[in-house]
């Protein structure tokens, strides 16, 4: 399958020229095949939020190429504004982006700009809604009477609205409790399963990315330093830990368990570990 | 990007002006405008530019960061100076054709009036680079504390600069973050004609004026649980002292300003 999104030495620095200058992404290149689910971790300041800006061509390359679906982003201004609707991107705490006077009219928002008809625009809408578990009664009500956890649904209702093939996501379930940390990414990726989309979450819960992803890339001073499946990625735990990442809890676990002298392999879901363990055991009773 | 605007922008330092009383300061920067404004000869500006020639160099404050805050004024001195040339008549004419003339005085006039802003805003300048925006209204609170007793609420008055200081390169962020939110969702800014580009800003200004009630609600709630009850009986951590050092530059400063008075008497 051809790529749908290709970055080629991407390098941004902010307020070039001036003695703020900072480079905030440094030659990162990859591509995005569609339908995957991808996790981006990294350090705070690390540059995820820069590189997600490119992606739709909000930010602008200092350096560097963004191609969607081969075509270079900002070879057209069309093109440009294209790449704002394939691509959604959802902001972290993306509740104060909100602005109408019902959540209905917000999540319109997206698809009025795309130019849709008004049928369209309430299909979409409805939709979105029921993806992200909004209620109908909720559509008729003010966004500021919601709770934090239900505006950021009706936030990420308003992206899914566009219906973009690319849904970025930067830190979604940010101070959510756990529940609706669970319902947002179950949500996230039904989107992805039932429009065959493509999904970039950036997040800093290993938990999730391990569980939920099929493929991770790790930010670090501005660079990508890894790119793989969760396996590749978690089997550098050691240099994870250096960057001042976090792991996942039973990857942790095992690596302790690793050097207290046990021969286990590096794990971070529950199947691996219930596995390695066996055939720990197994090992044990042939010695 | 919105961020970069200087806007009364601090550069921390430990020079000698950083040092000085924020009081002192203010005075002298009253002090050196309105000498500046006595000064009428090449000879007098000629002090006054060394003036703040020297004091620049001691505050040790980049040229750099002055030239970029006089960015935005080119197009102010630039119209002051062209409405000098040709609106001033007297002195031998230069230049004449059609209905305007150039003379030797207006192009003097125009060439003092351009160096009178420009020194007039370096020296505004080197104050609010050297002087961090709580030493500054600490200062202004000090000096204008006499107004007290005309009920002016004095303390009231310099807590609020203070506070709209301190926020304002947090809206400044936060209009960023919420204009790239917005064109996320395809607002488009940079066409349409004036009615539409003016509807265009209420996704803007509507999440910002909600966070901005919502920062003020938080602060004030703050402010309550560390019991801020106004300026009354209020007692501070740093207390503002002059040293020998501002008697130093105050001493400077009334020389200066005597110095360009006794200039002028003697027409120079
Ligand atoms: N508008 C801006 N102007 C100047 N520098 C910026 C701007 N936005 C970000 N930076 C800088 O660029 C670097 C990368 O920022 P970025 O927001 O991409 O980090 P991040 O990986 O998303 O971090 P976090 O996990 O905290 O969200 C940071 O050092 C930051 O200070
Ligand atoms: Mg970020």
């Amino acid at each position: 399958m051809a790529p749908i999104l290709q970055v080629k030495n991407l390098s941004h620095i902010y307020s070039i020229g001036t003695p703020f200058e900072h480079r905030a992404l440094d030659e990162v290149s990859f591509s995005v095949e569609p339908g995957e689910f991808i996790g981006v971790i990294g350090h705070t300041g690390s540059g995820k939020s820069t590189l997600m800006q490119h992606l739709n061509g909000l930010l602008k390359p200092t350096s560097g190429q963004i191609y969607l679906d081969g075509k270079d982003i900002w070879s057209d201004k069309k093109l440009t504004r294209q790449a704002r609707f394939r691509v959604g991107l959802v902001f972290q705490y993306p509740e104060y982006q909100l602005f109408e006077e019902s959540v209905y009219k917000d999540i319109a928002f997206g698809p009025k700009n795309m130019g849709l008809s008004a049928d369209e625009i309430d299909r979409r809408v409805r939709e979105a809604a029921d993806f992200v578990g909004v209620t109908e009664e909720q559509l008729e009500a003010s966004p500021f009477d919601l709770s934090g956890g239900q505006k950021r649904r009706v936030a990420i209702a308003g992206v899914i609205a566009m219906e973009p093939e690319v849904l970025i996501l930067d830190e979604p379930t940010a101070g959510l409790d756990p529940a609706g940390r669970e319902d947002i990414l179950r949500n996230i990726d039904r989107y992805r399963k039932e429009k065959n989309a493509t999904i970039m979450m950036v997040s800093h819960s290993m938990n999730d990315v391990a569980r939920l992803t099929q493929r991770l890339m790790v930010m670090s001073n501005a660079k990508l330093v890894m790119d793989g499946t969760p396996q590749e990625v978690f089997n550098h735990a050691l240099e994870l830990l250096e960057m001042g990442l976090d792991i996942p809890e039973l990857t942790r676990i095992f690596l302790e368990l690793k050097k207290l002298g046990l021969d286990v392999a590096p794990v971070y879901t529950m199947d691996q570990a219930v596995e390695a363990l066996v055939k720990l055991r197994g090992g044990n009773s042939h010695a | 990007m919105l961020k970069d605007i200087t806007l009364g922008q601090f550069f921390p330092g430990k020079s000698i002006i950083h040092r000085l009383d924020p009081r002192t300061k203010l005075v002298l920067l009253v002090v050196y405008i309105v000498a500046l404004f006595m000064a009428v000869s090449w000879i007098s500006y000629g002090v006054m530019f060394v003036f703040l020639t020297v004091s620049i160099t001691l505050s040790r404050v980049r040229l750099k960061a002055f030239i970029k805050g006089l960015k935005p004024l080119v197009f102010i001195l630039f119209f002051t100076a062209i409405l000098n040339i040709f609106f001033t008549t007297g002195g031998t004419v230069l230049v004449s054709f059609w209905k305007i003339t150039i003379t030797s005085d207006g192009l003097i006039r125009a060439f003092f009036m351009l160096i009178r802003i420009l020194m007039l805003v370096t020296g505004t300048f080197l104050l609010t680079y050297t002087t961090s925006p709580i030493a500054l209204t600490d200062g202004l609170e000090s000096l204008l504390s006499p107004l007290k007793k005309i009920r002016l609420p004095v303390h009231e008055l310099s807590m609020m600069m203070c506070i709209a200081l301190r926020f304002i390169p947090t809206l400044i962020e936060e209009t960023d973050k919420i204009m790239s939110a917005q064109k996320a969702r395809g607002v488009d800014f940079e066409s349409g004609n004036l009615m539409h580009r003016v509807r265009a800003l209420i996704p803007i200004l509507v999440p910002l004026f909600i966070s901005a009630f919502r920062r003020a609600d938080e602060l004030a709630t703050a402010m309550e649980c560390r019991c801020y009850h106004g300026g009354d009986g209020r007692t501070k951590m740093k207390l503002l002292r002059y040293k020998f050092l501002d008697i130093k530059a105050y001493g400077i400063g009334v020389i200066l300003l005597a110095g360009v008075i006794v200039l002028r008497r003697f027409g120079l």
